[in-house]
């Protein structure tokens, strides 16, 4: 492991070599915007939010999957960026069906956050209203497609996290689908042991616990911390345990 | 000469209006500063001429919302999406993902409990539209209102902006879907 020095918007900076230039910037308290990426989780550079510009770099690097080198320059702010940033936005919103006012996470999800970090005043595209499936076999939760931003954490933290992988990624495109097993109903998944941090890390009202209804349901994610630190330290850091 | 303004109701459940309603005492300052041209809680049938700024509810659901629509933007200056389904598609977009025919049919026969008869004869009934769509993807709009409703404060704020010939910049505190 060896430290840098970087530049991040005009700032010295230094960070380690195995750390993220996303890690980075956040110890230097420098707001990136983030969807797929979660404290705990692997990163896979899904949603593209993170987006950062490399000085004598023509493309673009997602903060989240990209390593710091020796006196690279970064911007992380700049006008091309945050019109990236609205733009993904709008995508999302569109090829999706998001109704707010009738959702489980009204006012508490992540989508709806960024739409006002980057002051979302109306969607520029036309609405696709995409045909999507919501299943309701599971015992206890439901996964109602037409909210999900196919951010994949549920993906990795049945994965990574419980070890089950019930969930996958199905289709191309606009047809892009999280699906259960062998693509059947959830309720029939003989690998789901329905511990449910999917419904957790899932940052919209895609995945949702059943009885919650309008705005009710506000997930908790803080718990990924302790299992991942309780995996790699070897213990359970008991005061943080009792706050979950 | 007072302001002209118009409210108006396309395709949504009305509950922007009331949103409207609950600016409670406010009502009569505005009652003062501006003059009411077209609403539906004022009986005007025709959408008028010359009118400053028009509120408009809900999203453009039929053929008829549609041809008020263009009316409003060639009448009206200044043209404000009045909350989620105006501006998102929101509830009255839910049913895009089923053809017209469809939703008449679950309407009007699978939910009928007696005489489930489709009015298709009837040449009045306005027709559904393929799609409910936003306003802003049917004419162009000049701001947005955000929520379901907008708040009795930031209806407040825009129509006094507006009043005060100003552009409602609405804050971002403001920008707020659901
Ligand atoms: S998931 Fe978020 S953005 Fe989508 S409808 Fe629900 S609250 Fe709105
Ligand atoms: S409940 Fe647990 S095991 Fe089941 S799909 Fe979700 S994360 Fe995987
Ligand atoms: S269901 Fe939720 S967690 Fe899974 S991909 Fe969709 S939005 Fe992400
Ligand atoms: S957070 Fe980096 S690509 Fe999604």
């Amino acid at each position: 492991m060896a430290i840098l020095t970087l530049t991040i918007n005009g700032e010295h900076v230094s960070g380690k070599d195995d750390e993220s230039l996303l890690d980075i910037a956040r110890q230097h308290d420098v707001h990136i915007p983030t969807l797929c990426h979660l404290d705990g989780l692997s990163d896979v550079g899904a949603c593209r939010l993170c987006l950062v510009e490399v000085e004598g770099q023509s493309k673009l690097f997602p903060a989240c999957t990209t390593k710091p080198q020796e006196g690279m320059v970064i911007r992380t702010d700049t006008e091309r960026l945050k019109k990236y940033r609205r733009t993904i936005i709008e995508l999302l919103a569109s090829e999706g069906n998001h109704q707010c006012a009738v959702c489980v996470v009204n006012n508490h999800c992540e989508l709806q956050n960024l739409a006002y970090d980057v002051d979302l005043q109306y969607v520029r595209f036309p609405y696709l209203y995409p045909k999507k499936e919501l299943d309701a076999t599971h015992e206890d939760f439901v996964i109602d497609r037409n909210r999900c931003v196919l951010c994949t954490r549920c993906v990795r933290v049945c994965h990574e996290v419980e070890g089950a992988h019930t969930w996958d990624i199905a289709g191309r495109g606009i047809d892009c689908t999280i699906i259960a097993d062998m693509n059947q109903p959830w309720g029939t998944s003989a690998s789901c042991t329905s511990c449910g941090k999917c419904v957790r890390v899932c940052p919209t009202g895609a995945l949702f616990e059943k009885g919650q209804t309008v705005a009710e349901m506000e997930k908790q994610r803080d718990f990924l911390k302790y299992i991942v630190h309780a995996r790699q330290k070897r213990e359970w850091v008991a005061e943080q345990i009792e706050e979950e | 000469m007072k302001p002209r303004v118009a409210t108006v109701w396309l395709g949504g459940c009305s509950g922007c209006h009331m949103s409207f309603l609950d600016m409670d005492e406010r009502l009569i300052e505005l009652a003062d500063k501006i003059e009411l041209v077209y609403s539906p809680i004022a009986d005007v049938k025709q959408f008028p001429m010359n009118v400053d700024v028009a509120l408009v509810e809900g999203a453009v659901s039929n053929n008829e919302n549609e041809e008020l629509a263009h009316l409003i933007r060639r009448n009206a200056k200044f043209v404000l999406s009045f909350g989620d389904c105006a501006t998102t598609g929101n509830v009255t977009a839910m049913r895009n993902q089923f053809s017209p025919d469809e939703i008449i049919h679950r309407a009007y026969v699978e939910l009928a409990e007696a005489d489930p008869t489709i009015p298709s004869e009837f040449m009045t009934i306005a027709k559904l539209l393929p799609q409910a769509k936003p306003l802003h993807e049917v004419i162009p709009v000049d701001g947005f209102l955000h929520g379901c409703p907008p708040t009795p404060d930031q209806i407040w704020f825009a129509v006094s902006e507006l009043l005060a010939g100003r552009t409602p910049v609405l804050p971002n505190a403001y920008l707020r879907y659901g």
